[in-house]
C-alpha cells in the first residue's frame, strides 16, 4: 500500500508541478524581462506580483470562447489540446530524483523525441483549421522549422546516448555521478540548447508567431482557454526542455550536499530554473532571424555539427574500448 | 557567435542597472507648471470672472469639444451663461488657453482625471471654475482692455493713455 500511495503521490507531483511552473513563469517571465529591460514588470497584484497570474487566469477565463465560422471546427477546437498532452507525456519519463519518476522506460528517450515531434501536429493542425492566411503561414513556418530542428536534436543527444550506453534516463543520470556531460558533450549540449530553443519557438525562433510580421502566427484566430492552452503549453514546454538539459547535461539531481531524495528534488529544480532563466535572457536579447537564415542555420552549420560531434565521440568511445 | 554572447552578457549587466520606471501612486512624476492637463476657469484678481464668453477657445478647438453660451448681465458684462468641456475628447493641445484673450481659460499640472463613466469627464462651468487667478496673479483683463467698465472709465486703466480725441485738429 505505501508502495501504491508513494506511486500516486509521485503521479501528483508530476502533473501539479510543470503546470504550476508554467503558470508562475506566465509572471516569472515578465518579471524577469523587466529585469533585463531596467524596469520592474507586473508587481502590483500580491507580494511582488506572484497574484498576477490569478489575475490573468480570471480575465483569460472570461473572455469569449469564439470559434471562427470559417474555422474547420472539430480540428480547430483538437489542436490546442494535442500540444498539451504531447509536452505533458514527456514529463512522464523524466527522472527527477533517484526513484521519483513516473514511469523509468528504458527507452525514455526515444519516448521524449517522440512526443516532442507529436507536439508539431498541434501547431500544424491549428493553422490549417484556423483557415486563415497569417495562420496557415505561421503553421507553415513552423511546420519546416519545427521538423528540420528536430533532426539534429536526436542527433546532438546520441552523443549522450554513446557515452551512456542507454536510452534509459535514470540511467543516464547516474553515468553522471562524476562527471556531467555538459564537460565532454558541451556542443551537444549546445545544439541541444538551440534545438530546444527552436522547438519551444522561442524568441529568437519564434517565426510561427512573429507578432510583427504574422499578428499572431498559429495561434492568430484563437481567443480564450484555447489561446491560454497554447501559452501555457509553450511553458510547459519550455519546463520541458528545461529538465531534459538538466537530465542528460547537468547531471540530473547531482549537486552538492545529502543524498536525501528532497535535495536531489531541490538540485534538479534548481538547474531547471536556472535554464529557464537563460532562456528568458536569450528571449530578451536576441532579435528574430529570418527564415532563410533559420533554415541555413539548421542545415548548414548544426547538422554538420552534430554529426560531427556524434563522430568524435563514437571515435573516442570506441578507442577507450 | 561571439557577438551574440557579447549582446547577451550585455543584457545581463541590465538586471544591476538603476530602474527607468516611475512607481507611479507612491512615487510621483514632476510635473513642470506649465503642464498642460486639467482645465479651469480662473477669475480676476478682484473675484469676478475673467471669462468674456468670446468663443474664441470654442474655434480654436481643434477637436470641438469646448461649448459655451453668452449672456449678458445688469452691469453690462458678458460671461458665460453655461461653459461646458468634454475630456474624453479634448487632447489637451493647449490651443484654448492660448486662445483666450482673458487668461480665463488656463491648463493645470493635473492628469488624475480618470472616471468610470464617459459622462463623468464632461465638466460644466461650476467644475471648471476656480476661486483663484491661476497662473496670472495681478492680471485684470478690464483694467487693460481699453473699454469701459463699471469701475474705471476708457483711458483709466494702468498703462493706458487717454483716447483720442477724434474731433480736434492735434494728434
Ligand atoms: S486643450 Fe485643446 S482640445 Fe482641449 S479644450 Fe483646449 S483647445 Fe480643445
Ligand atoms: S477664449 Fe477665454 S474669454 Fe473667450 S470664451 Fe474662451 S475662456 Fe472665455
Amino acid at each position: 500500500m505505501p508502495e501504491l500511495l508513494r506511486y500516486l503521490l509521485v503521479i501528483l507531483g508530476v502533473v501539479l508541478a510543470p503546470l504550476t511552473i508554467a503558470a508562475g513563469l506566465t509572471w516569472g517571465e515578465r518579471r524577469l524581462l523587466a529585469l533585463f529591460q531596467d524596469r520592474y514588470g507586473p508587481n502590483r497584484v500580491g507580494p511582488a506580483g506572484v497574484l498576477q497570474v490569478l489575475a490573468d487566469m480570471i480575465k483569460i477565463l472570461t473572455k469569449e470562447d469564439w470559434v471562427p465560422p470559417f474555422a474547420d471546427r472539430p480540428v480547430f477546437v483538437l489542436a490546442p489540446a494535442i500540444i498539451i498532452i504531447a509536452t505533458y507525456l514527456s514529463f512522464a519519463v523524466i527522472v527527477f530524483a533517484p526513484g521519483i519518476a513516473v514511469a523509468e522506460l528504458n527507452i525514455g528517450l526515444l519516448f521524449f523525441l517522440a512526443m516532442s515531434s507529436l507536439s508539431v501536429y498541434s501547431v500544424a493542425l491549428a493553422g490549417w483549421a484556423s483557415n486563415s492566411k497569417y495562420a496557415l503561414l505561421g503553421s507553415l513556418r513552423s511546420i519546416g522549422q519545427m521538423l528540420s530542428y528536430e533532426v539534429f536534436m536526436g542527433l546532438s543527444l546520441m552523443g549522450v546516448v554513446v557515452m551512456a550506453g542507454t536510452f534509459d534516463l535514470g540511467a543516464i543520470v547516474r553515468a553522471q555521478a562524476g562527471l556531467w556531460y555538459i564537460v565532454p558533450q558541451f556542443i551537444g549540449f549546445f545544439i541541444f540548447f538551440i534545438a530546444g530553443l527552436a522547438e519551444t519557438r522561442r524568441i529568437p525562433f519564434d517565426l510561427p508567431e512573429a507578432e510583427s510580421e504574422l499578428v499572431a502566427g498559429f495561434h492568430t484566430e484563437y481567443s480564450g482557454m484555447k489561446f491560454a492552452m497554447f501559452f501555457l503549453g509553450e511553458y510547459v514546454a519550455i519546463t520541458l526542455f528545461a529538465a531534459m538539459l538538466t537530465v542528460l547535461f547537468l547531471g540530473g539531481w547531482h549537486g552538492p550536499g545529502s543524498q536525501s531524495t528532497l535535495v536531489a528534488l531541490g538540485w534538479f529544480l534548481l538547474k531547471t530554473l536556472a535554464l529557464i532563466a537563460v532562456f528568458i535572457l536569450i528571449r530578451a536579447s536576441l532579435p528574430r532571424l529570418r527564415y532563410d537564415q533559420l533554415m541555413e542555420f539548421g542545415w548548414k552549420v548544426m547538422l554538420p555539427l552534430s554529426l560531427v560531434n556524434l563522430l568524435v565521440t563514437g571515435a573516442v568511445v570506441l578507442w577507450r574500448g | 557567435m561571439l557577438s551574440l554572447l557579447r549582446t547577451i552578457w550585455s543584457v545581463f549587466l541590465h538586471a544591476f542597472a538603476r530602474r527607468a520606471t516611475v512607481q507611479y501612486p507612491e512615487q510621483r512624476p514632476y510635473l513642470a507648471p506649465r503642464w498642460r492637463g486639467r482645465i479651469v476657469l480662473t477669475r480676476s484678481p478682484d473675484g469676478r470672472e475673467r471669462c468674456v464668453a468670446c468663443y474664441l477657445c470654442a474655434v480654436a478647438c481643434p477637436v470641438d469639444c469646448i461649448a459655451l453660451q453668452r449672456a449678458v448681465d445688469a452691469e453690462g458684462r458678458h460671461y458665460p451663461a453655461f461653459f461646458r468641456i468634454n475630456f474624453s475628447r479634448c487632447i489637451f493641445c493647449g490651443f484654448c488657453e492660448e486662445a483666450c484673450p482673458t487668461c480665463a481659460i488656463q491648463l493645470t499640472p493635473d492628469f488624475e482625471m480618470a472616471e468610470y463613466h464617459r459622462e463623468g469627464l464632461v465638466y460644466e462651468k461650476e467644475d471648471l471654475l476656480i476661486s483663484g487667478p491661476g497662473k496670472y496673479h495681478a492680471y485684470d483683463y478690464y483694467h487693460v482692455a481699453g473699454i469701459a467698465a463699471a469701475d474705471k472709465d476708457k483711458g483709466e486703466a494702468e498703462g493706458e493713455r487717454p483716447p483720442v480725441d477724434t474731433r480736434g485738429l492735434l494728434p
